[in-house]
């Protein structure tokens, strides 16, 4: 790749990938591109190209809202010791498929 | 029989041998291109075209003998395909240029009276769309970009420019074809074509250059220079060593 003009100009577009009907989008990566249509056609040819998927969404990275790793410890560690959120205290019948 | 088969190997020679010296040409770009996406895209584009050759030439005879041993004046490949890369801008120009027409063939090519290559045109009419989609994409950010990227853009129009009446030159032998039904006549597209790469170049701000004394030829052997360079390049291994097996 040459330095000058290169994707480095471009902004950076997180691509979700769904890899067949009634699947949700899933993250897979990111490419460079210099606008909505160039991004996807990047992640078609970046992302999908051995028949991973039937859709795909970009979105600008710069717009992803992350949460702040200092407060992981307020967001996710209370969780950690409420077992009783987690359905594993019933029994589920023998005649009850597909759960 | 002998008759009806030579005209349609011949065909099949002029579809092939277009998508296999576009394929080798566009592979000259991987490692190269200007963004690691776009090398991938080029990349895909290849491979496309070299899938595409390999079915056509199958059906023509054994693809890796035509594709390898064959010289440089029995190619039936149009002059378009085997102009060198150039740019960026050039080698966008060319896949707009050729990618549209082959698109415009294609759809027509699923009508055709031969079985096989119904068939091959009803699967890579897609494949071929996408083509033409991203090249016509790149040629309008190129032409609607900076003052430096619509020069280059205009230059490589320019230069593909005089080898766009070959894709729509009916010879003797292609008149055979189209009589057989088997090749869809290239001129009852041609002002649909015109009309398509109009509307890209006016949403890309960009002239149609001007016309330009047309270079026909390739379709019977008559090649630029470019196309020697090219086979001896891409056959070079496979006529040393023979046999060699991956």
């Amino acid at each position: 790749m040459s330095g000058e003009g290169s994707s480095g100009d471009w902004p950076l577009w997180e691509v979700f990938v769904r890899a067949k009907g009634g699947l949700s989008h899933r993250h897979v990566g990111s490419v460079h591109a210099p606008d909505a249509e160039l991004a996807l056609a990047h992640a078609r040819d970046t992302y999908t190209r051995r028949s991973e998927g039937v859709s795909l969404w970009v979105v600008p990275s710069a717009e992803i809202v992350a949460s702040d790793p200092e407060q992981a410890g307020e967001l996710f560690e209370p969780a950690e010791n409420k077992i009783y959120r987690h359905p594993t205290f019933y029994d589920i019948p023998d005649e009850v498929k597909h759960i | 029989m002998d008759a009806p088969d030579t005209v349609r190997v011949d065909y099949l020679l002029r579809l092939g041998d277009d998508s296999l010296v576009l394929g080798q040409r566009l592979s000259e770009w991987c490692g190269h291109a200007p963004a690691l996406e776009v090398d991938l895209s080029l990349a895909n584009l290849a491979l496309d075209l070299i899938g595409q050759a390999t079915h056509l030439l199958g059906a023509a005879g054994d693809a890796d003998q035509l594709a390898f041993h064959r010289d440089v004046l029995d190619f039936h490949n149009c002059l378009l395909v085997e102009q060198p890369n150039g740019d960026f801008a050039q080698t966008m120009a060319r896949q707009l240029l050729f990618s549209t027409w082959q698109h415009m063939l294609f759809q027509r090519l699923t009508g055709s009276s031969d079985q096989f290559l119904a068939e091959f045109a009803h699967k890579a009419v897609k494949e071929v769309a996408y083509h033409r989609e991203l090249a016509s994409e790149w040629t309008i950010r190129l032409g609607d970009g900076t003052e430096e990227s619509a020069k280059r853009m205009a230059e490589g129009l320019d230069w593909c420019w005089r080898f766009v009446p070959e894709l729509f030159e009916v010879d003797e032998a292609l008149q055979a074809a189209i009589d057989a039904k088997i090749a869809p006549d290239p001129r009852g597209f041609e002002e649909g074509y015109r009309s398509a790469i109009g509307a890209v170049l006016s949403e890309a701000q960009l002239e149609a250059p001007a016309e330009q004394r047309p270079i026909l030829g390739g379709r019977r052997g008559h090649h630029s220079e470019h196309l020697g360079h090219l086979l001896a390049v891409m056959q070079h291994l496979p006529r040393t060593y023979p046999d060699a097996k991956w």
